[in-house]
């Protein structure tokens, strides 16, 4: 353990035994550093080889509408301020005002201090812990450099929490992780989870951003996913939408697999979130493929997997206008944002 | 020792690229007496939907230049088109059959007709563009803008450069942005235009040619909700009135087919024709 106020959480003890002991970082960079290493070549053909499917007519269809679901709408501005979050409400709650057979998507994803505004503009729809409805995200924890005394990171949890967030978007100390301080690193995931706890003793679900940008080799994105899912995270998130290289799909590959070998370990379900640099229906359409060929098609639900994006939506919604009428639509015919 | 021929492969021009279609379809360009010249790129409908894309991002930067701006950018094209003069008759000769002389001149009257257009890009705002008198103590003045992106359906019968850059030239006068259908039986000279154009001032995306049938293109070009402006100069042989009335489902500017010798003349109108008036009120300083 390295600082104090960390020491009164527990962790899971099934990730103990799997660790083989306390959560130091001996202990920890003896397991994280004895899963097999990534062959990038590799990684990288099979990304591009699952990049080249061909999706048409029915299965676009119901890719395009199955994207919808899947989008954390995201503003992750200084500028916002409470009237683009309530626009951004909006749009959430309707995609697309020409078809009210549009979707919904799956949450929006705001700062914490928009947590509340966020919660009144969704009023009724907001599902607050039920699976109907749009949930609220909230980045937390000195979001986006993770640059804060752990004090304050779990202040900015709790008050995120407390104002009705039921996602959590934690981002790890990535300078701790590459120092080699993963007990650090495991030991903030964990505090922050407990602080996702509510008054009522439910939980608000945790998503871990790894920062996949700046870890530098696919090594390191194996090593902190199993850290994040091994402190308890219930979500792996590639990036903070702030750094390039964002989410790639190699990187979101490399990170499926780790899902794919937790689940046939222990039988649990972790979510992933690709975010950031993903613009186009053609790029997500992607991402669903290398879901389904890795994890399964079951993971395609909002509660395993997302995606964080606010341009995204808009040439989701072109393409979804394109299959509608026959025509190429324009953006004009979509709100901007 | 003979020497093997490399043959050009002729390629899209969009978003300042030259790119192949995207449905890697080619057809066979033919000469005026029916032997093979070279492969076209077929485009496709995506290809034409992709130099949208490319046209709209280029229409703010092109609209936005100054006018005296674009009128010098124009005029470069004139004076590349000069330097490659020889390249655009051998090309004309062996699509259209005409002999060097003929050819020759449907350069010369191509390249002047880039200058004539050149010279109206800071003038017609003064000629169209007026203060209106108003009852009141306000300027009220009214000027022509660019009404933003054109499909153009480029002249498909007789002089092939000629037909397009009379098509062309007066779209790109005012600042829009520019997506034609070459010429389908005389391609060639539309997409060695396009390496002028690449070379030249014209940013990317500014003007994008698209070489195949206009037949399958244009439905796709008239129904598409990106594009503001219509210019069905070379649709005569198609079924107009129907590209008109899909065009109408988006509130298009739409010019009809000309044919005859003068189809698509010099006039500023042409220009004009993709143009929208605004007007503003602003209030005269009292002393």
């Amino acid at each position: 353990m390295t600082s104090s106020p960390l020491a009164t959480y527990q962790p899971d003890q099934r990730a103990l035994a799997l660790i083989g002991g306390e959560a130091t970082d001996a202990n920890l960079r003896r397991y994280l550093h004895g899963i097999p290493g990534i062959d990038a070549v590799g990684l990288e053909a099979r990304a591009a080889d699952l990049g080249t499917r061909s999706i048409k007519t029915s299965s676009k269809r119901w890719a395009i509408d199955t994207i919808i679901g899947l989008i954390d709408l995201t503003t992750l501005e200084g500028a916002d301020t409470p009237g683009k979050v309530r626009s951004l409400v909006a749009k959430a709650l309707v995609p697309d005002p020409g078809d009210p057979g549009c979707p919904r998507v799956a949450a929006v994803c705001v700062y914490g201090d928009m947590v509340g505004t966020a919660v009144v503009a969704l009023g009724a729809a907001h599902a607050n812990g039920g699976t109907e409805g749009v949930n609220v995200a909230a980045v937390a924890t000195a979001f986006p450099s993770g640059r804060a005394s752990i004090s304050v990171k779990l202040a900015d949890v709790r008050a995120s929490v407390a104002a009705g967030a039921d996602e959590i978007d934690m981002v790890i100390d990535r300078g701790a992780f590459l120092a080699g301080r993963f007990g650090q690193v495991y030991d903030e995931i964990v505090a922050v989870k407990d602080a996702c706890r509510r008054a009522d003793g439910s939980m608000a679900h945790l998503k871990v951003i790894l920062e996949t940008g700046e870890l530098n080799t696919y090594d390191n994105v194996r090593r902190a996913s199993w850290l994040a899912i091994l402190a308890g995270g219930d979500f792996i998130k590639t990036s903070t939408g702030k750094v390039t290289p964002a989410a790639t799909l190699p990187v979101t590959l490399s990170m499926l697999e780790v899902v794919r070998d937790w689940h046939r370990l222990t039988g649990v379900r972790i979510g992933v979130k690709p975010a950031g640099g993903i613009r186009t229906s053609k790029d997500a359409i992607k991402y669903l493929v290398t879901v389904a060929e890795t994890v399964g098609e079951e993971w395609l639900v909002p509660h395993l997997f997302r995606f964080g994006a606010s341009s995204l939506l808009n040439d989701v919604l072109l393409q979804r206008q394109k299959m509608a009428t026959g025509h190429y639509s324009g953006p004009d015919y979509v709100t901007i944002d | 020792m003979n020497r093997l021929a490399i043959p050009k492969t002729y390629k899209l021009y969009i978003g300042g690229k030259f790119p192949r279609s995207e449905s890697g379809r080619v057809y066979e360009v033919l000469s005026h007496k029916g032997e093979f010249l070279a492969n076209a790129a077929k485009g496709s409908r995506k290809d034409a939907r992709d130099a949208v894309v490319a046209a709209r991002s280029a229409l703010g930067g092109w609209a936005g230049a100054t006018a005296y701006n674009r009128g010098q950018v124009l005029y470069r094209i004139a004076e590349l088109l000069e330097g490659r003069r020889s390249q655009f008759i051998d090309e004309i000769m062996s699509c259209e059959g005409v002999n060097a002389a003929a050819a020759s001149a449907q350069v010369d009257e191509a390249i002047d007709r880039w200058v004539w257009y050149a010279g109206w890009a800071d003038k017609y705002v003064q000629v169209a563009g007026n203060a209106n008198p108003v009852s009141g103590p306000f300027f009220n003045l009214s000027v022509p803008e660019p009404t933003g992106i054109v499909a153009i359906i480029a002249p498909q019968s007789a002089e092939s450069l000629l037909g397009l850059v009379s098509a062309i030239a007066p779209a790109l006068v005012a600042g829009n942005t520019v997506v034609v259908v070459a010429n389908e039986s005389a391609p060639l000279p539309a997409i060695s235009l396009g390496e002028v154009l690449a070379t030249s001032d014209v940013p990317g995306g500014v003007v994008n040619i698209v070489t195949g049938s206009p037949a399958e293109i244009a439905p796709w070009l008239a129904s598409h909700a990106d594009v503001n402006a219509l210019d069905l100069v070379g649709a005569g042989d198609l079924d107009w009135v129907e590209l008109q009335i899909s065009a109408a489902d988006t509130l298009k500017r739409v010019l009809p087919p000309e044919t005859g010798a003068d189809a698509a003349a010099p006039a500023l109108s042409r220009i004009l024709a993709f143009t929208e008036l605004k007007t503003v009120w602003h209030t005269k300083a009292i002393l």
